[in-house]
């Protein structure tokens, strides 16, 4: 059983309307049967310090990733993983986090790759429902294990690998959505963040430097569509009838970019490079373009 | 282990007998206790050293106070992170009630894969425990730096 999607006239403007949810309906919404409401930050201790009354935890790191390999969990793991934190394939999930919900939309996109049915975002994330003032707690809720179905991960239409991504230069647009001085080549990470490791710095030849802030309002909420729609459409000529490729430097940030071309503009072939830079910058022979502008496959 | 600095065994130890999860608790609670800035950093963050290897925004500040009758330098650390981010806070507790008050000597003595050893690889992540290697080492930078001058 799946709940009714928000009805807030401001979701009404996007293409996916039921995608996202409000602080507000959520609060409204808290403990109802057939929600399930998961935190998943960049900080794996942020829970604890408190969240939003009856959600459930999910890391990036140690749940989602397949705890060998570079990949997320398979079937089996995304069950089990599912089972224990009380979700069923009816059930509705809404995921919030820190940091503009960049981990968040990660976790809905691996949610994706799975076809769970009936996942949300919260716009605004974890900070706006702070900023509100809303309730927050240190107690975990006490969760009732269900029976998640194993269901084969289906990558081909949310997920892009290092050969498809070669083979579209010059004619799928990418969009890298990190920030400026990774694009041009100046640094391989985020200004003040780890170095996850890449070799070279720059971009995917033809790439368009769209950081992937652009998307969001100062209040961590998704911009509006017709300002989404100058930044992507118009800005960064995109159509929504054609393939997209979005990356960053682990997939993190461009599974925010992802949601909002594929859910909020509803440019419906917009697929995620995860393995981005940290792959693409360490790869032999790729070619790579340095400097401010896109550069075309035989510029490298 | 022998040769580690007590409060630092301790905390090791204090790790090793907990379960995963209560490894976790504890690195939070490590994070919940972690001093504040004294007012002259508090007031003049310009004055702490950014530790951009961490996942989350960490600045640190290491003072060394001559001990008059050993002759020793004694080291002081000043740890900065925001409260949106326990698990760099954590790190630099740990920092803090292992290595603060100790003599620069049994300071740079500690060997780098410290952070190996308090049994959170799996439950953090090695790239998240990154940060706390980066921590200490720049921590020794400081201190080598200050007995150089």
């Amino acid at each position: 059983m799946t709940r009714p999607a928000d009805p807030n006239p401001r979701l009404a403007q996007y293409a996916h309307p039921e995608r996202l949810v409000t602080t507000g309906w959520l609060a409204e919404n808290l403990g109802r049967d057939g929600l399930v409401v998961v935190e998943s930050d960049e900080d794996i201790l942020l829970y604890a310090t408190g969240h939003i009354p009856g959600a459930v935890h999910i890391d990036w790191h140690t749940e989602l990733n397949h705890p060998v390999v570079r990949d997320y969990v398979d079937g089996t793991g995304f069950a089990a993983l599912c089972g224990a934190k009380g979700i069923s394939r009816d059930t509705t999930v809404v995921i919030y986090g820190d940091k503009s919900n960049w981990w968040a939309s990660y976790a809905l996109w691996v949610f994706t790759l799975f076809g769970h049915p009936d996942i949300r975002l919260l716009d605004g994330g974890r900070d706006l429902w702070i900023a509100e003032g809303r309730e927050t707690t240190r107690e975990e809720p006490t969760v009732a294990p269900s029976v998640y179905p194993v269901v084969i991960r289906d990558d081909g239409p949310h997920r892009v690998f290092r050969d498809e991504v070669r083979a579209a230069i010059g004619h799928i647009p990418i969009i890298d959505v990190r920030s400026p001085v990774e694009y041009t080549g100046e640094r391989t990470h985020m200004p003040d963040y780890p170095d996850e490791g890449a070799l070279r710095g720059g971009h995917i030849p033809t790439a368009a430097a769209v950081p992937w802030s652009r998307a969001a309002a100062p209040d961590g909420t998704f911009k509006s569509r017709s300002e989404l729609e100058e930044i992507y459409l118009a800005g960064a000529g995109l159509s929504t009838d054609r393939d997209v490729i979005t990356y960053c430097r682990i997939g993190e940030r461009s599974s925010h970019t992802w949601f909002a071309l594929r859910f909020l503009l509803g440019v419906s072939k917009t697929r995620n490079y995860d393995g981005s830079w940290t792959e693409w910058g360490s790869l032999v022979g790729v070619p790579i373009v340095k400097g401010d502008q896109p550069g075309s496959i035989g510029a490298a | 282990m022998t040769d580690l600095p007590p409060a630092l065994t301790g905390i090791i130890e204090d790790f090793g007998a907990l379960t995963e999860r209560e490894r976790l608790e504890l690195l939070l609670e490590f994070s919940e206790n972690l001093p504040d800035l004294p007012p002259r950093y508090a007031e003049h963050p310009e004055l702490l050293e950014p530790v951009p290897e961490c996942q989350s925004p960490l600045f640190l500040a290491v003072e060394l106070a001559d001990a008059a009758p050993t002759g020793q330098s004694l080291v002081h650390l000043f740890f900065s992170a925001p409260p949106e981010a326990p698990t760099t806070r954590g790190f630099a507790g740990i920092l803090h009630e292992a290595l603060d008050g100790l003599s620069a000597a049994e300071v740079l003595a500690v060997p780098p894969d410290v952070p190996d050893l308090l049994g959170l690889a799996h439950a953090v992540s090695p790239l998240r425990l990154r940060g706390m290697s980066a921590m200490l080492s720049r921590v020794k930078r400081q201190i080598e730096k200050a007995l150089a001058a």
